[in-house]
């Protein structure tokens, strides 16, 4: 089966500094996956680790300095603004700030019927499209008369979700959907986005640094660091036993809400290289606990193992803990 | 010691729509040396009940009611010039957004000197200081991050230089408004250790507000859960985390997606809305969405102490 869409070798880059000492920065330095159709793939990795930047240059937001994106067997990132428009029907983004990305002077039922126009599609009618979307994300028709001001969080996110699947897209991608939400409202956006998922067989990139989120809601996932992937493969597995170390300080981290939980913490240096000055070698090496004199020479390759991904030199073993620590026990 | 005391507080906002009653007889205290948390979701009045500790609250808000006893005074009674005295000297907050807190035009050197005007010391002795409290808080190469402006540091080093800045006078009550929000992970874990170990150096209380609970779980020694401006539970985090006695409690903790072990595809929610506080109900708050009602909770719940520093304000904990 082939994938509804095929990343290859994607970076981005970017010009920074004052005129005369112009620097470009990799922002994504290189990203590979593919996505099919009906499946989650979550992206995780820490603020600057080039999430959105990825998300943004998929969607054709940003242009790609190299590599290759095909949607649909279509090779996309070579399109204009013209060109791409008639795809982003089928590929809709959802924005991190639920309010924020919603106009102050529009009414939810404009917002939700925005995309037709925009498309210019007259087939339909928004007096049914939207009560019918509305619907779809569990609001009453009511709904469609208010402005963003009178929503609360969840509620934006519901429009948000309902602009997203207006145009029946095959792709959704999500950048932070739960993030401001409430626990007992995140919750309603998660399942609501399965529930959408299996009915209409959407494919779905979801983009956050919330991991208990990845757990619940995607197929496979991938970790990020420094705008490149360092661990990809099944969630559930990577949850299991993590083998890139970056991976297994991620998931360790992660505080859970038990006072008297054990917590073997891999502690890691607060400091994040960089893009300007990328560490040779092994990027994570300034940070790894497990490093090696190779690390700090020789770039690991991110090799295909049995079932995942991972760019390491020594790759963890299950239940794996820390040098120091393991030292002291 | 109680460090800070909170007793039948009640803020209400005038509005358009009517007197909205933010805070509903508030009560908890802060013991000497410990960290409480107050947990919540949005509109819960967490922000205003810390407004209403400094004395910041909105020109349209007011203490109807009740008592915040700070080191023997009472801060609802307090003039503009004493309040102005207390904050910043012996309380002192760290909010979400350290850029909010930041001057951005400023060195950082300079802020953590302005910082000292009370202190009567040299020039010299105040940027020791400075420079000794960024080493504290992990800031590398302290001397030199002394002439470094606030947008020169990454998010998590912002954080920990406003960290810094908060503790410098050595306040004994840091409040902490959602502090690790916006940060990753692996910085949220570090900031909380640094904040666990900083509080145990300079030996002052912590009122911890999150809505994180896994944060809160981890960080706290105490927990205040509050709801629509009410405090429905309170005790050690061990007795809230473990034997909760509230239904909100215990509905908000099944919520958290990390407790959830194995993988679901269906996360557990509370259904229906937090009311509108310019029409309290009469009886309990949480009744409309709780699904262990009874015809008792259309009366005003009692707050009930289940064990020894654990109350729920619900019926039904008496019943226990």
């Amino acid at each position: 089966m082939s994938g509804i869409l095929e990343v290859r070798d994607v970076e981005v880059t970017f010009e920074t500094g004052p005129l005369m000492r112009r620097r470009s920065i990799l922002g994504v330095a290189g990203v590979s996956f593919d996505l099919h159709a009906g499946e989650t793939f979550a992206i995780v990795g820490e603020s600057g680790s080039g999430k959105t930047t990825l998300a943004r240059a998929i969607n054709g937001l940003q242009d790609i300095s190299a590599g290759s994106i095909r949607f649909d067997e279509q090779r996309i990132d070579t399109l204009g603004a013209r060109l791409m428009k008639p795809l982003r029907r089928r590929m809709s983004m959802m924005f991190q700030d639920p309010v924020g990305s919603l106009s102050p002077r529009m009414k939810v039922g404009n917002l939700i019927a925005e995309p037709f126009r925009i498309h210019g599609i007259v087939d339909k009618d928004p007096g049914v499209e939207v009560p019918r979307l509305l619907s779809l994300v569990g609001l009453t028709p009511e709904f469609a008369d208010r402005y963003p001001h009178q929503l609360s969080g969840g509620q934006a996110r519901r429009v948000g979700v309902a602009r997203a699947i207006a145009l029946n897209p095959a792709l959704i991608i999500a950048d932070e959907p739960t993030a401001g939400l409430d626990v007992s409202v995140q919750g309603e956006v998660l399942n609501l986005l399965n529930d959408l998922r299996e009915r209409l067989g959407l494919a779905m990139i979801i983009i956050t640094h919330n991991l208990h989120v990845v757990h619940h809601v995607a197929d496979r996932m991938a970790v990020m660091y420094l705008g490149r992937f360092v661990e990809a493969g099944d969630t559930d597995e990577i949850f299991r036993a993590p083998r890139h170390p970056y991976t297994a300080a991620l998931l360790s981290a992660n505080p859970e809400p038990d006072p008297d939980k054990a917590r073997d913490r891999i502690a890691l240096p607060a400091e994040v290289p960089s893009l300007l000055a990328r560490p040779a070698g092994c990027e994570f090496h300034s940070r790894c606990p497990w490093v090696a004199a190779r690390c700090k020479s020789e770039a690991p390759e991110f090799v295909q193992g049995e079932t995942r991904k991972v760019a390491c030199h020594t790759p963890l073993e299950p239940g794996a803990k820390p040098p120091e620590l393991e030292g002291a026990q | 010691m109680t460090v800070l005391a909170i007793k039948g507080l009640n803020v209400t906002f005038s509005t358009e729509g009517g007197q909205l009653h933010a805070l509903k007889n508030v009560s908890f205290e802060v013991p000497e040396r410990r960290i409480v948390g107050v947990v919540g979701e949005s509109g819960c009045g967490k922000s205003t009940l810390i407004n209403a500790i400094l004395g910041l609250l909105a020109d349209n808000g007011s203490v109807d009611a009740g008592s915040i006893t700070f080191e023997g005074e009472d801060l609802t009674r307090l003039g503009a010039a004493r309040m102005q005295e207390l904050r910043g000297q012996r309380i002192s907050t760290v909010f979400q957004d350290p850029m909010g807190a930041l001057n951005p035009v400023l060195s950082v050197g300079r802020q953590m000197r302005n910082i000292q005007y009370r202190s009567g010391r040299s020039r010299n002795e105040k940027d020791a200081r400075s420079e000794a409290m960024l080493r504290q808080v992990r800031i590398p190469d302290a001397q030199s991050a002394l002439a470094q402006y606030p947008h020169e540091f990454s998010g998590g080093m912002q954080q920990r230089v406003a960290i810094a800045m908060a503790l410098m006078m050595r306040p004994a009550l840091l409040i902490a408004d959602e502090p690790t929000t916006a940060l990753d992970a692996t910085l949220e874990v570090a900031t909380i250790e640094l904040l666990q170990e900083l509080q145990q150096d300079i030996a002052c209380s912590v009122l911890f507000i999150s809505h994180h609970l896994g944060v809160i779980a981890e960080l706290c020694d105490d927990v205040v859960v509050m709801y629509a401006g009410e405090v429905v539970e309170r005790g050690t985090t061990r007795q809230v985390f473990h034997a909760p006695c509230h239904p909100y409690t215990r509905r908000l903790l099944e919520c958290d997606p990390a407790r959830q072990s194995g993988r679901t595809r269906h996360l557990p929610t509370i259904p229906g809305e937090v009311p509108d506080l310019r029409h309290r109900p009469p009886g309990c708050v949480f009744a409309t969405r709780c699904d262990q009602r009874v015809d008792a909770c259309d009366k005003t719940p009692p707050d009930v102490a289940v064990a020894a520093g654990h109350v729920a304000r619900c019926v039904l904990a008496a019943a226990r």
